[in-house]
């Protein structure tokens, strides 16, 4: 019994890695940017939340109402003031832009709130558990699993089924005709961005509900959500889920073998997977 | 009859040669008039010129862009304190074998890094330094979480007396800084500096001319683990504890040792020095207010990327056409033996 | 009326200069064909007037008005569109799709996706293929169909026989016929002088950037082309 729980907790904790790397995916596939500031802008949502349920009494849940705009709004204008500059000018400049803007987040963070963890509560639902076939499932993280695939199954409808989507891939395949053909690259960039910045908002609320968070939990969830997409195969959003669940997997095996040998466990299947099979289980991308 | 010469050295150069011999020599002078907090402030200097000389040499001048070169600080750390503290080596021994070390862990880190490219190599290399500092707080030999100590018997064995080990220790970062200054600079004035920089103008091209890209790459980052763990032994040899928290921070090793060089100039030898400068009066100018000097150079150095991507240096060799550190290579043509002024430029 | 000129447009790669002071009219309806040998500058001229490449803005005027520094996206929503060497289709997408985009110019007008099809019939029985999957000519067919649904009133064609068969090369240039009867104003770079010169009314041709020669159609000579072309000026007859 005890290895099906395993299977099963892990493979939810992949739905929590896939959420956290919608947004990165989504901004390498349309621009190829590679965002260091991932991970800060998923613990920046978290504190934009909090703050939110201090000054409204809103729970976390709710306070997504104000949350998403927010995010939104942030990340239409980091792109269009900051980001589409960066985009011509090689590989280095929006690699050290955005570990630039990384740091600025922790250290302001830090400035405004200080070092000590908080936690977004949503009461109940964190400890609420479901009984199926003679063991526990939670009911948050399978909650936050069915997040991940309404989210990557809203995305897939976006890309295939709308006029937005259709110019999202035209302008990954080929940013230079697609303005030919009469596409604003930069605006539709500024819109990329802003719309990842809803589903890393999400991952940032649901990850402040499960864990304390502080200034500096940024960068580690930048490396999960970027261990994910690798695993995975880059340019696949349902391999980016599978990418997730296998890490999940991963960490869950090597929690149950000692706890503290859980993320150390998460990163070493990601190193194995990228030396035996470099492009990851499902790649996609033309580069 | 007219010859051509190649020259290596410019007027400026030559000149700038000078000045540098008499600014070292005042440095290594520095226990005769300067005081301990003096030693240290440039010690400490030292120490970060040299990490990002190395660092510009792996991503100005290589291409290889890491964000995880506080991986083979902490490794470096460790070493020595393994050996020292549970071997019961000489310190003096086990600095020598820190470096090397670091460089032979870090052969089969390239193996699975060299598969990624571009900002998914950076992120790797992130990977590889998280996983170091995971194993250095899961195994007890090595202190586990809250890390080791070095015995006063290892701090005895380099003098017993203190201000003589101030001394010594000084000495020895400066050593460094000009040792591993020297290996960048000789490396880049040589067939190989020609060959970096011809990958890093065009990895395509110059492989179709049959320079070795993977190679070249392969050697520099060896040597660059190797340098830096060597570094990292001697720092924390200074701070006398070493921790997986300290020895693989970001935020102590890599972020402002990349912020120094694209500040003050990535892809030249003369950006490290400019970028080392700023930090440091950055640093202290603004001592008093907890962490705003880390946003302050934050936002310094997305507003470089941006405006002026070659950095102070490079704005500087732009206006004014200078080189101070003659790697290039200059074409003099004139009559035979007679000292010209260089015509081309290579 | 004149649609587009040039004044003494120059362009630049960095520091290459890839066109001299060029001057090029064109006027409403009609055809104009650009020769000339590779590098000449030809694709140069075509980026520049689609925006790809940024100029002094009075250095091209289209329709009274200077675009010289407005982006492409810009430009195609004032009318002009180009259908690219090599075709540019996107991969990702599928032939209708492809087609579709060409709508985000927004502009109105008498083509669309219907008006294309039966420009294109073939093209309406592979409307759902990925656009990889087409033969040379059927890209051709649907990259000039992609360019057809932005409603251009200037269309440029860059290289449009490249690489493709004699007969398929036949049917493109058909079209192109069918097209200019629209009353659409087409500038048109072809290596194969002859097909150029068939289709146009004028010619221009370039020799390294540089004008070399402009006339009408049919007041061609063999052989001032060919100078012009290869550049043997003093060495024509």
């Amino acid at each position: 019994m005890t290895w099906v729980n395993i299977i099963v907790q892990g493979a939810l904790l992949g739905g929590f890695y896939a959420l956290f790397a919608i947004g990165l995916s989504m901004s390498f596939g349309i621009m190829r940017l590679v965002n260091i500031a991932h991970g800060d802008l998923i613990v920046l949502s978290a504190y934009v939340a909090l703050v939110a349920t201090w000054y409204t009494g809103f729970d976390p849940f709710l306070s997504l109402v104000i949350v998403l705009p927010v995010m939104f709004g942030l990340g239409y204008l980091l792109q269009r003031g900051l980001l589409n500059q960066t985009l011509s000018g090689g590989l280095l400049p929006p690699l050290l832009v955005t570990f630039g803007i990384s740091i600025i987040i922790q250290n302001t963070l830090l400035e405004v709130f200080g070092a000590q963890d908080y936690r977004l509560q949503e009461g109940a639902i964190e400890t609420a558990s479901l009984q199926t076939g003679g063991f526990y499932v939670g009911v948050y993280p399978l909650l936050v699993f069915a997040v991940a695939v309404a989210c990557i199954a809203a995305l897939q409808f976006l890309f295939y089924r709308t006029r937005l989507g259709r110019a999202f891939r035209a302008v990954s395949d080929d940013s230079d005709t697609a303005e030919l053909m009469g596409i604003d690259n930069r605006k539709l960039y500024a819109l990329a961005f802003a719309i990842a910045m809803i589903f890393t908002a999400l991952a940032g609320v649901f990850f402040g509900i499960r864990t304390i968070f502080a200034p500096s939990s940024g960068p580690i969830r930048l490396i999960l959500a970027f261990e994910a997409v690798i695993i995975g195969g880059l340019g696949s959003m349902w391999g980016t889920l599978i990418g997730g669940v296998v890490l999940g997997l991963a960490q869950a095996i090597g929690a149950a073998l000692d706890p503290t040998w859980q993320t150390l466990a998460g990163h070493l299947a990601f190193l194995a997977i990228l030396i035996v099979r470099p492009s990851g289980l499902f790649p996609r991308t033309r580069d | 009859m007219e010859t051509v010469r190649v020259d290596r050295a410019t007027r400026a150069s030559r000149i700038f040669a000078v000045f540098a011999a008499l600014a070292l020599a005042t440095l290594i002078a520095m226990p005769w008039w300067g005081d301990a907090g003096n030693m240290r402030l440039v010690g400490e200097m030292a120490y970060y010129l040299a990490l990002a000389q190395l660092w510009n040499l792996l991503a100005g001048y290589a291409g290889l862009v890491s964000v995880g070169q506080q991986a083979y600080v902490g490794l470096g750390g460790y070493i020595l304190f393994y050996l020292t503290g549970v071997w019961d080596m000489n310190v003096y021994l086990a600095l020598a074998i820190a470096g090397p070390f670091a460089g032979l862990i870090a052969i089969p880190v390239s193996f699975a890094v060299f598969r990624l490219r571009g900002a998914y190599f950076a992120v790797g290399t992130w990977v590889v330094s998280e996983v170091f500092a995971l194993f250095a707080s899961l195994i007890a030999v090595l202190g586990a979480g809250s890390g080791l100590s070095l015995t006063p018997a290892i701090l005895r064995e380099i003098s017993p007396d203190r201000d003589t080990r101030d001394i010594i220790l000084y000495l020895m970062s400066l050593a460094i800084s000009v040792f591993v200054f020297a290996v960048v600079y000789l490396l880049l004035r040589s067939r190989h500096g020609l060959a970096l920089t011809a990958i890093r103008d065009s990895e395509r091209a110059s492989a179709s001319l049959g320079v070795n890209t993977f190679r070249t790459k392969f050697i520099i980052y060896i040597a660059t683990a190797a340098c830096t763990g060597l570094i990292g032994s001697l720092i924390f040899l200074q701070k006398l504890r070493i921790s997986p928290e300290a020895g693989f921070s970001i935020n102590d090793w890599t972020v402002v040792v990349i912020f120094m060089v694209v500040i003050g100039g990535i892809g030249t030898l003369e950006g490290p020095f400019i970028g080392m400068v700023v930090f440091i009066v950055l640093r202290e100018l603004l001592a008093d207010y907890g962490k705003y000097y880390l946003i302050l150079l934050g936002v310094i150095a997305i507003a470089v990327m941006l405006k002026a991507p070659y950095g102070i240096w490079g704005w500087i060799i732009q206006r004014f056409d200078l080189q101070l550190f003659p790697v290039g290579r200059r074409l003099a043509l004139g009559l035979t033996g007679g000292p010209t002024d260089s015509v081309a430029k290579i | 009326m004149t649609l587009l000129q040039t004044h003494n447009l120059s362009a630049f790669y960095g520091d290459f200069q890839a066109l001299f002071d060029i001057n090029v009219t064109v006027e409403e309806g009609e055809t104009v064909a650009v020769i000339g040998a590779n590098g000449a500058g030809k694709t140069t001229l075509l980026r520049t007037l689609a925006g790809s490449l940024v100029t002094p803005p009075e250095t091209v005027v289209f329709d009274g008005e200077p675009i010289g520094h407005k982006t492409p996206h810009e430009i195609v929503r004032l009318g002009i569109a180009l259908v690219p060497e090599g075709r540019r289709l996107f991969p990702s997408l599928s032939v209708e799709e492809n087609l579709l985009l060409g709508t985000h110019s927004e502009r109105r007008g008498p083509w669309n996706l219907n008006r294309v099809y039966q420009l294109f019939p073939r093209l309406s029985e592979l409307r759902r293929l990925p656009a990889p999957s087409l033969s040379g000519g059927q890209q051709q067919m649907a990259a000039v169909g992609r360019a057809l649904m932005s409603n251009p009133r200037l269309l440029l064609f860059d290289e449009l026989s490249l690489g493709l068969a004699p007969v398929v090369i036949r049917d493109i240039y058909a079209t192109l016929s069918a097209i200019a009867a629209e009353g659409t104003t087409i500038v048109l770079v072809e290596q194969d002088i002859n097909r150029a010169l068939d289709a146009s009314s004028r010619f221009y041709c370039l020799q390294e950037g540089r004008l070399a020669l402009t006339a009408p159609t049919k007041d061609f000579n063999r052989a001032a082309i060919t100078a012009a072309y290869f550049g043997m000026q003093g060495r024509a007859g």
